[in-house]
């Protein structure tokens, strides 16, 4: 086996054997989302026309899912390695780090996609979905998954200690994937909060995700993908730049 | 033919610290070779520099001949090391783990060699349980395991004994020893001076950070400067004359040491002066941890 497909395998392996957190705990939470804030919002907010709340919030739903997890599992996999020491296996091997940065990246996408499926196949009885251009369905996920494994890989080659990265994901994802238009259309904020939205990168992976099913969208979704890809790829750089120096990794 | 390890001019800081400055070591394919050195000498900082796992500040390591930093990926490849600490990843089974290991290297079809690994280091039995109900021995001797998946041509081994019962440390060095008669380096830290002195042809002696000593075991063993006897007396008093060279006393015996062996004549002269009649006398074999002492004490 190819060194990177072994360090792919291996990620796949570690959260799938404990998937009864990993995935099914997940998919729950984003279930009471779902009934909580349908409930309590269905006649109060207007989102797309022709769109009903539930239907709606059901992309938000599984794309915040799917970025929180996809977040969740680079992160806790490189933190949990670097504090127990058993990163030293994988350091010690020839791979390289634009293996090291793909097989970590690819295995958050793939338990945020695994999460986010499982949230959408038990939602959709609920509520009238369509899936107007599956494709951008596909592409936000991947590169919304990519960019979260990515960060969760910063966050964990920054964080020393367990409560570092849980002030990260506290103070910056969580936010950032709230605030993201996920319960919401951003079109009916106050025009502050609207442009602040427009800031939040995270807004344009949800917005362009949610295009996907409706063909509706808040921004133009070439745009949206524009501005998404472009995060990636400094994402990606900055992780890569982090991997080649062997910041706080290689002392 | 490259040496398996080439270390020249290496210094490494970690903030205050000079964990070590200025190290050239050339150690040659096939030697079993000895780094020892007190607590905190350097030795660790040296295997992670080689490994990778740290980088130097300057000057330039290779192993087999591949610069560890510009040629990583074949330096690794060339090289299995035993860290120091207990790690382990406790989401695995120990096959899972030498599989695992093994992939990272690129190895597909590696079943067989890890078969006989196991059965080496007696965790076949384990080989389906999972790393955390592991005992702190088993645990190690996996780490063992782990650094030979690739089949390395230099192994490093960063204590390896340490916790490993006595009888599994006999069977480990059995197989590290086959290793190195099959052709493998061997590099090895240990706290037991019996064992390297028993395994090292070659010894390299740390201290803060700086290689003291460089010689083959047997030099360093005759190198070390006198001569130790054991003696009974009758009556059993040391004259006042001999008292420089007292060490200690051990049961009813005194232990001397001699600055060679020309002052065993006047020694037994002072005593027959003395009036103390020798009724035993035997000259201690000097071991690893004279010189070792020597050594430390010295510079
Ligand atoms: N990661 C590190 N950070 C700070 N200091 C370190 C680090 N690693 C080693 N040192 C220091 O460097 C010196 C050498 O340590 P080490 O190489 O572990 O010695 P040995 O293995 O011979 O006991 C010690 O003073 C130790 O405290
Ligand atoms: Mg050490």
């Amino acid at each position: 086996m190819d060194g990177f497909l072994t360090l792919l395998y291996k990620e796949l392996l570690r959260f799938w054997k404990v998937s009864f957190q990993t995935i099914a705990a997940p998919i729950l939470t984003a279930l009471l989302y779902l009934l909580i804030f349908s409930h309590v919002l269905e006649s109060r907010v207007d989102v797309f026309p022709g769109v009903g709340y539930k239907a709606f919030l059901i992309p938000g739903l599984v794309m915040m899912s799917l970025l929180q997890n996809a977040f969740a599992n680079s992160s806790s996999s490189l933190i949990q390695s670097k504090v127990t020491g058993n990163i030293v296996f994988v350091l010690l091997t020839p791979l390289s780090p634009v293996q090291m940065f793909s097989a970590y990246t690819l295995a958050a996408v793939v338990r945020g996609v695994m999460v986010g499926l499982g949230v959408l196949l038990a939602t959709l009885p609920l509520a009238d979905l369509r899936f107007a251009h599956p494709v951008w369905i596909l592409v936000f996920a991947v590169l919304g998954g990519s960019i979260l494994g990515s960060l969760g890989l910063i966050a964990a080659i920054w964080a020393e200690k367990f409560d570092q990265m849980a002030a990260f994901q506290n103070f910056l994802v969580t936010p950032l994937t709230f605030l993201a238009g996920v319960f919401y259309s951003v079109h009916s904020l106050p025009e502050f909060w609207l442009a602040v939205s427009h800031m939040n990168p995270f807004f344009y992976m949800v917005d362009g995700f949610r295009y996907g099913f409706f063909g509706v969208s808040d921004v133009a979704p070439a745009v949206s993908l524009a501005i998404v890809a472009a995060f990636f790829l400094a994402v990606a750089a900055i992780t890569l730049t982090l991997l080649r120096t062997g910041w706080k990794l290689r002392h | 033919m490259p040496s398996a390890i080439e270390v020249r001019e290496v210094s490494k800081r970690y903030r205050s610290v000079r964990a070590l400055s200025g190290v050239d070591l050339k150690i040659e394919q096939g030697e079993f070779f000895g780094l020892l050195g007190p607590n905190g000498a350097g030795k660790t900082t040296l295997i992670s520099l080689l490994a990778g796992l740290a980088r130097p500040d300057a000057g330039t390591l290779q192993v087999m001949g591949h610069d560890v930093v510009h040629d990583y990926r074949r330096a690794r490849s060339a090289l299995g090391v035993v860290p120091q600490e207990l790690v382990f990843d406790p989401f695995f089974t120990v096959r899972e783990t030498l599989r695992i290991q093994s992939g990272y290297f690129g190895l597909r079809h590696n079943d067989e060699w890890i078969d006989q690994i196991l059965e080496r280091l007696d965790l076949a039995a384990k080989a389906d349980s999972n790393m955390r109900t592991l005992s702190g021995g088993m645990k190690r001797r996996v780490l063992v395991g782990q650094a030979l998946v690739h089949r390395p041509p230099v192994i490093i081994l960063d204590e390896p004994t340490a916790g490993v019962d006595v009888e599994l440390r006999q069977g480990l060095w059995r197989f590290i020893r086959e290793l190195n008669e099959a052709g493998h380096t061997i590099v090895l830290t240990t706290h037991y001076l019996e064992e390297a002195e028993a395994l090292c042809g070659r010894i390299a002696m740390l201290k803060q950070g700086q290689v003291i000593a460089l010689d083959t075991t047997r030099n360093l063993l005759r190198h070390v400067s006198g001569v130790r006897v054991r003696m009974r007396l009758e009556p059993d008093r040391l004259p006042v004359t001999l008292r420089e060279w007292h060490v200690e006393r051990e049961g009813d015996s005194e232990v001397l040491q001699l600055p060679d062996y020309a002052a065993v004549e006047p020694m037994l002269g002072m005593l027959r002066t003395g009036g103390v009649r020798v009724q035993e006398l035997e000259v201690m074999q000097t071991d690893l941890e004279d010189v070792f002492v020597q050594l430390m004490r010295k510079s």
